[in-house]
């Protein structure tokens, strides 16, 4: 299995766990995004769903 | 280990250096000069130095021949006893604008006057290791850079170099360390307190080192406002781009630029508090943080950069520039992470 996935926010390549876990939650290092792994195989990730929030509004 | 002198050493960059050449592992800092202050302590004019350095203020007159001068001098002063200090030493790190820039024709415009000592600029190299290592590398005398031009050059040349700037309006907060440690009516304390007061809205000297560096072609404005904060720079500036771009190729861009660079940090998170660069962050470091937004039609970016006016935008660079010259590790000395809160 490939455990190099990019980033879908920064494009940066994050390695990642050989026990990763689908839903397993994981943080981008460049840019901070929580990414969700939707599947195994092939290897995938997404955003994350974040909860709504107004830090900065 | 090398003899490092410096010269002008009771301003507020000649006091950076002695901090940190204090901890480089290859220098030792054998003078330091002050006209006013001859004779005494450098804790009496530093007074974080207490108890770190016993070095006394001598009067520049009596400096002696040592491996590397900093001189970190008035404007104008510099060039005009260059001859004197190039005896003194065979390398020159100059902190003043003498050097900066290239064009003889650039200095009178931006300084007002012809350039004291012309035949001397071609040997200086502009001293922004990111943008120059290859020249500083080896060589006997660089230049200081303008804090202020540190911050857009850096935040701006990857996309310079990319020939992607339509037009760049920046606005550039500055603490109050950038007047220096002379009082004058615009540093007195009702004046200066809480000032959030535009100094400078048009014709910065440090645009002629912005387009030194990135090129005349590039349409850059910007703005320099006094807020309160003593150390500091804080970029903001609205980029138009001659092309769409998404925010990813904005990170590859960046990546490609800086990925190697040690002392240049990309902040664009997307949690926490401090998802984009602040001053505060950097201050004592010789870190730029530079960070981004793209807005919703791909052609308008907002960048954001912060660095230590006195670090990174002087005395850090100069350092670094050091190490260039001497071939020891590009990041001696400059390995201070700054302080949180």
């Amino acid at each position: 299995m490939n455990h190099n996935v990019t980033c879908v926010e920064c494009d940066a390549d994050i390695n990642i766990p050989t026990d990763v876990m689908e839903n397993e939650l994981l943080a981008c290092p460049d840019c901070g995004v929580e990414l969700e792994v939707l599947s195994l195989n092939p290897l995938t990730v997404d955003l994350a769903p974040e909860v709504e929030e107004d830090w900065g509004e | 280990m090398i003899r490092a002198g410096i010269v002008g050493g009771s301003g507020y960059t000649g006091g950076e250096l002695l901090r940190l050449l204090h901890f480089h592992p290859e220098v030792e800092v054998t003078q330091i000069t002050s006209r006013e202050h001859a004779g005494r302590y450098v804790h009496t004019v530093h007074p974080n130095m207490r108890g770190v350095s016993r070095l006394q203020f001598i009067h520049p007159d009596a400096l002696e021949a040592c491996d590397v001068l900093f001189l970190a001098l008035p404007h104008r002063t510099t060039a005009r006893n260059i001859d004197h200090y190039a005896a003194l030493a065979p390398r020159l790190i100059d902190l003043s604008a003498d050097f900066r820039l290239r064009d003889t024709e650039a200095y009178q415009r931006w300084y007002g006057e012809a350039h004291p000592a012309p035949e001397w600029i071609d040997r200086f190299v502009y001293g922004l290791p990111e943008l120059n290592r290859d020249a500083l590398r080896g060589a006997n005398y660089a230049s200081g850079v303008g804090c202020n031009a540190t911050t857009l050059n850096l935040a701006l040349y990857p996309l310079a170099n990319a020939g992607l700037l339509e037009r760049v309006s920046a606005e550039l907060k500055v603490g109050s360390s950038e007047g220096g440690n002379t009082a004058n009516a615009g540093s007195h304390h009702p004046v200066r307190s809480g000032a959030v007061r535009t100094y400078k809205a048009t014709g910065h000297r440090h645009m002629a080192e912005v387009q030194m560096m990135l090129g005349q072609e590039v349409a850059v404005r910007f703005s320099v406002t006094a807020i309160e904060m003593i150390r500091g720079i804080h970029l903001l500036a609205h980029v138009d781009l001659n092309q769409e771009m998404s925010e990813k190729d904005i990170w590859r861009l960046y990546r490609a630029a800086y990925n190697e660079e040690p002392f240049v940090r990309l902040v664009r998170d997307r949690n926490g508090l401090h998802r984009l660069p602040e001053p505060r962050i950097v201050a004592g470091t010789n870190y730029c943080d530079i960070g981004f937004e793209m807005d919703d039609d791909g052609r308008h970016l907002v960048l954001i950069a912060a660095l230590d006016n006195l670090g990174k935008g002087a005395a850090g660079s100069a350092v670094q520039c050091l190490n260039l010259m001497h071939n020891f590790d590009e990041c001696a000395g400059l390995s201070f992470p700054g302080l949180y809160p």
